[in-house]
């Protein structure tokens, strides 16, 4: 590596924050719609904490549509039904969330491999059918409604939420409390182990990690960050479709994470940026998008395993 | 005699009807190498999982220092102060070397803190070095761990072992799959090490073995069949019909 792109790496790292929200900023007049923006920011922060588990664990769930699901309809009923504040019922939906995934990360923690992935499709997949039949909490297969967020204060100010400008820097400011506590999660000792674990779980064991304690915790700090992703989800729809527990978000979570590239810290944004862009573009041409989604996603995990972002930085640094 | 510091007591594992350890009773002194000899399937590896907490014995019990260790989670052991290397290599690929053995100090410090940055744990990096040091790593410090020659990674898992600054050194074949050359440079190494601490040591070299041990303990089918100095154990008649005598011109 030469002298100058080890700096360029090392002031990308110390910086990633910073730089991070100054490219959301720019975002939504370098996209064609606002619309779009809004979508990255949120499925930015899911792929984001997901990439948590995912790309520094080592942990490849199958279940976090549960988690962002979680979010978004805690968040929902607390406007629709009791009246919550805005902002309480994003704090809501995010503990909601995080309850969650301590159940299920509890449950599913100490299996391995395949049979962790297993595990926590199948508990995503009674989520959902749970949300399915208690139509009278969650509007079952109609979606929730009726909790739209017209203005919002903000010290003092009422600001207009409906519009798509004020929407979107009103969610990144989510977004960048997203980057920042991920980041700070990363380069904390915390960090360190969780990385020590996904290298070698035997090593990490024998050094004196409890590694059953520490993955559940990043399967929580994971979970809290998706359910993050949920509530801004909800407040940008005003609209919570049952879809969101699928399996086939949990599906497209993990393909923008390796799109984007796991394991690095701007990769998963770039991946959900990737993915929205495929979809828009290719939906006008055919709506059999999803082959052409996949296709391409096929010559990712062969050819390009780091993802778009990761093969760039392995580019810079090379 | 000295009070025994790491002590088991009629220890047996058994997988399914398969009895991998019967019985063994053993006592081990604080400053002393101990070897653990026997043919492949004597239960060496057992032996040693069960001394590190890997397996919990299916009878009798470990004690360390008085403490009753037998059920206790794997992890704790390091903290208490046993550690061990691996037969296989078992190194982090990915992490430089410096933070293979930083991550391993840093286990004894810090394994939930979320708010404080890593670098900022001065020590644990200076122990690091220190570590690297003494098994001869330090001009390999930044490189990828994956990267390392096969007796380089050896010799980080010591250091990664060392790390904790254990009283007991469970050491499972250190010299495996090592050339001549890089096996005369371990055995240096465990030779300073052995003046420190407590190791036991499994190995197949008898050679080495016999240079450095204090004692010999000698299993067969589980059992154990002699205990004693390497000179008593060359002598022993059971030890030399089960073990020795298969191989020819040992020493």
């Amino acid at each position: 590596m030469s002298r100058k792109a080890s700096d360029v790496v090392a002031a990308l790292t110390s910086w990633r924050v910073v730089l991070s929200i100054v490219v959301l900023c720019l975002l939504p007049w370098l996209l064609p719609s606002k619309a779009l923006a809004v979508n990255v920011l949120v499925y930015g922060v899911l792929a984001m904490g997901y990439n948590l588990l995912f790309g520094y664990t080592g942990l490849l769930s199958f279940g976090h549509a549960a988690f962002f699901g979680a979010g978004a309809y805690v968040t929902g009923i607390a406007i629709g039904q009791f009246g919550v504040p805005w902002y309480g019922a994003v704090v809501l939906g995010i503990a909601g969330g995080g309850c969650l995934a301590l159940a299920i990360g509890a449950l599913s923690i100490r299996t391995r491999g395949i049979y962790f992935s297993m595990v926590t499709l199948a508990l995503a997949q009674l989520v959902y059918h749970v949300a399915l039949q208690a139509s009278s909490w969650t509007g079952g297969e109609n979606g929730l409604r009726g909790f739209t967020v017209a203005n919002v204060d903000l010290f003092g100010w009422r600001v207009n939420f409906l519009d798509p400008v004020n929407k979107y820097y009103i969610l990144m400011a989510f977004a960048a409390l997203a980057l920042w506590f991920v980041s700070r999660v990363l380069n904390s000792p915390f960090g360190a182990a969780i990385e020590a674990i996904r290298e070698n779980e035997t090593r990490a064991r024998a050094c004196g990690y409890d590694v059953e304690r520490t993955k559940l915790l990043s399967f929580v700090l994971s979970g809290l960050i998706c359910a993050l992703a949920g509530a801004m989800s909800a407040l940008h729809l005003a609209f919570v479709p049952l879809d969101v527990l699928h399996y086939q978000t949990s599906g497209m979570i993990v393909m923008m994470t390796l799109l984007g590239g796991a394991s690095s810290f701007f990769g998963p944004f770039v991946g959900a940026l990737a993915f929205l862009l495929m979809e828009d573009v290719f939906s006008l041409w055919t709506s059999h998008w999803q082959i052409i989604v996949g296709s391409i996603f096929i010559v990712f995990v062969l050819f390009l395993p780091k993802g778009i972002w990761g093969t760039f930085l392995a580019k810079v640094t090379r | 005699m000295s009070a025994p510091l790491l002590a088991v007591e009629n220890i047996g594992r058994r997988f399914g009807g398969f009895v991998a350890l019967d019985g063994v009773t053993a006592q081990f002194e604080p400053g002393k190498v101990t070897s653990i000899i026997g043919p492949n399937g004597a239960g060496k590896s057992t032996f040693f999982n069960v001394l590190s907490g890997v397996l919990t014995p299916s009878s009798g019990s470990i004690r360390f220092k008085g403490a009753d260790l037998t059920g206790t989670r794997q992890h704790r052991f390091v903290h208490l102060g046993i550690a061990r290397s691996y037969q296989i290599t078992n190194i982090f690929p990915e992490l430089s070397v410096h933070e293979n053995v930083r991550v391993g100090a840093q286990a004894s410090r810090s394994r939930y803190n979320i708010w404080t940055n890593r670098n900022t744990f001065h020590e644990l990096s200076d122990r690091a070095d220190a570590a690297l040091q003494a098994v001869g790593l330090s001009a390999k410090r930044n490189e990828t761990a994956k990267f390392l020659a096969h007796g380089q990674q050896r010799a980080l898992e010591i250091a990664i072992a060392l790390i904790s600054d254990p009283e007991v050194l469970l050491l499972d074949e250190p010299t495996a799959g090592m050339g001549p050359e890089e096996t005369r440079e371990m055995v240096a190494l465990l030779e300073t090490l052995a003046r420190q601490r407590t190791i036991l040591l499994v190995e197949h070299k008898m050679k080495m073995i016999l240079g450095l041990s204090d004692r010999i303990l000698v299993l067969h089918h589980g059992r154990l069949i002699a205990d004693g100095s390497p000179r008593e154990i060359q002598t022993h008649p059971e030890v030399r019909r089960v073990y020795l005598g298969q191989n020819d011109g040992y020493a």
